[in-house]
């Protein structure tokens, strides 16, 4: 039963894949973007991945979704002269050659594990106690491997600063993206204003969660951009010019508390982003407490785009 | 009971491709948009479905984190088609 | 009492399982956007409540049964403001629909 719905599940999950490249009009291809996204969480259910169903859920379906939504609008204007041109034969045929190529070496690799796969879950499971965490992938982001997070968390930085950059030079500084405007006594600004709030609710509980159980602070944080954005598309608030003081140290605060605190480890427990026996957990609360607001800044920057109006002085 | 449940969590997925094959070929983006909306109600029946039917039972907390998204997606979806018809028609009426 | 319960959770689940069924047949067949639209919204309502209630005698804690609530208010809420929205904007594409 079980291996019928996985098979069922993954010729759905290829469909949509091949449609999603095949469609002719973006915004369809969007559509199915999100229906992959939304369908790739089951299969991560089906794999015992919940935390990762739980990102995929959050980010593949719903954030990723807008964000390519957005682009889409962009490109509306070109999309016709895009369409028309169509690369050569030759270019098509090396295009399909190569990933066929991918595809087989990916199915070999996968088809070739040694089984049991190479693991490092035994040696997590015998130093969990020391990290006061119950959930695994917790205790490996934050604990094990907490420089890795810490390098992802600069890098998120690193990709909103990239994306701030395709502002035109007179706008630097300014707001983000268009002011949206909706009948504030429409249905828009009705769930504006009655969906927010339970998602920030769900939102902080998701991250709390993350200690024992799937959940965290990535996907805390992304519940709560969503929400924000959600304000933004009603047009109940407006998005912030980027110059602003509050917003520049809100960016900045989650990677700053996770250095200090690496750098606290170094002097106290022999080691950068050692925690010192005993300490881990409440060290650990504090760095997820820094990172979320931080992340869920960026995430939702990230959709807003670059900046495209100046400051009224 | 496991594999009732397991069923009946197949056959709403099986509903779910079956609704998704016609709307997402389907004429206009209001048909797309009832894709998008279709497939977050399905999948999160068949989610909720899956984890009673194994046990497990954070997935409750993916389902919730999905009708969350979902809504923002087919929120956000309706949005810029909306937007991008009132630019058509206002370039429509400039001609 | 447990044969009761299973009971419930087999029968709510099998309608809740034809709703679906009716949604998507109502997707299929019906001739325009605002008619499917409610086909949808059946699937919506009706089959994921069905399936909640069949599911809420097997859950674990009072949170978790809370929680499944919750989840099918959610989509009640977001299913009725994007059928209002996509609505209106087949209405204003097309004032003929």
């Amino acid at each position: 039963m079980m291996e019928a719905l996985n098979a069922g599940l993954a010729l759905l999950l290829l469909a949509l894949a091949v449609w999603t490249i095949v469609a002719r009009d973006a915004f369809a291809a969007v559509a199915g973007f999100i229906a992959y996204g939304l369908l790739l969480t089951l299969a991560w259910v089906q794999l015992s991945g919940v935390d990762v169903a739980l990102t995929e859920a959050a980010i593949g379906g719903g954030l990723t979704g807008a964000l390519l939504i957005g682009a889409v609008g962009r490109l509306r204007d070109t999309e016709a002269t895009a369409r028309v041109e169509r690369p050569k034969a030759l270019t098509r045929a090396l295009a399909a050659l190569v990933a066929g190529a991918v595809t087989v070496a990916l199915a070999l690799c996968v088809l070739t594990l040694p089984d049991p796969a190479p693991t490092l879950a035994p040696d997590v499971a015998a130093n969990i106690a020391a990290t006061g965490v119950g959930n695994p992938i917790t205790a490996v982001l934050l604990a094990f491997r907490a420089m890795d997070t810490l390098l992802e968390a600069i890098v998120l930085v690193f990709a909103l600063i990239g994306v701030w950059s395709l502002a035109p030079d007179r706008a630097w500084g300014g707001r983000p993206g268009v002011r949206h405007v909706a009948d504030p006594n429409g249905i828009l600004a009705y769930i504006a204003r009655v969906l927010p709030p339970i998602g920030i609710i769900v939102g902080m509980y998701i991250f709390w969660a993350g200690a024992d159980h799937p959940g965290g602070k990535f996907q805390g944080a992304t519940i709560l951009a969503a929400m924000w954005l959600l304000v933004m598309m009603a047009g109940l608030t407006d998005a912030p010019p980027i110059s602003r003081a509050w917003l520049r140290i809100g960016l900045v605060a989650g990677p700053l508390v996770f250095i200090a605190i690496g750098l606290a480890g170094a002097v106290t427990a022999g080691a950068f982003l050692a925690y010192p026996d005993g300490y881990a957990k409440p060290l650990i609360i504090v760095i997820e407490l820094a990172l979320m607001p931080t992340l869920a800044l960026i995430l939702a920057l990230l959709l807003v785009g670059a900046p495209q109006r100046t400051i009224q002085r | 009971m496991a594999d009732f449940l397991l069923a009946a969590s197949g056959f709403v997925l099986l509903m779910v491709a079956v609704g998704l094959a016609r709307i997402l070929r389907g004429p206009g983006d209001a048909d797309r948009m009832m894709a998008a909306q279709l497939l977050g109600t399905g999948g999160i029946a068949a989610l909720l479905l899956l984890g009673a039917a194994t046990g497990e039972d954070a997935v409750v907390d993916v389902a919730l984190t999905l009708a969350l998204l979902a809504a923002f997606a087919s929120i956000a979806f309706v949005k810029a088609a909306r937007t991008a018809s009132r630019d058509e028609a206002a370039t429509g009426n400039e001609k | 009492m447990s044969v009761a319960l299973n009971v419930l959770t087999v029968v709510a689940v099998v309608a809740g399982a034809f709703f679906f069924l009716a949604g998507t047949v109502g997707l299929l067949r019906f001739p325009d956007t605002l008619t499917r639209l409610h086909a949808l919204t059946k699937a919506d309502n009706l089959g994921l409540g069905l399936v909640v209630l069949g599911l809420l005698p097997h859950v674990g804690s009072v949170l978790a049964g809370i929680k499944l609530v919750a989840i099918w208010l959610l989509v009640l809420l977001s299913g009725a403001v994007a059928s209002q929205l996509i609505a209106r904007a087949t209405r204003q594409r097309d004032p003929n629909a």
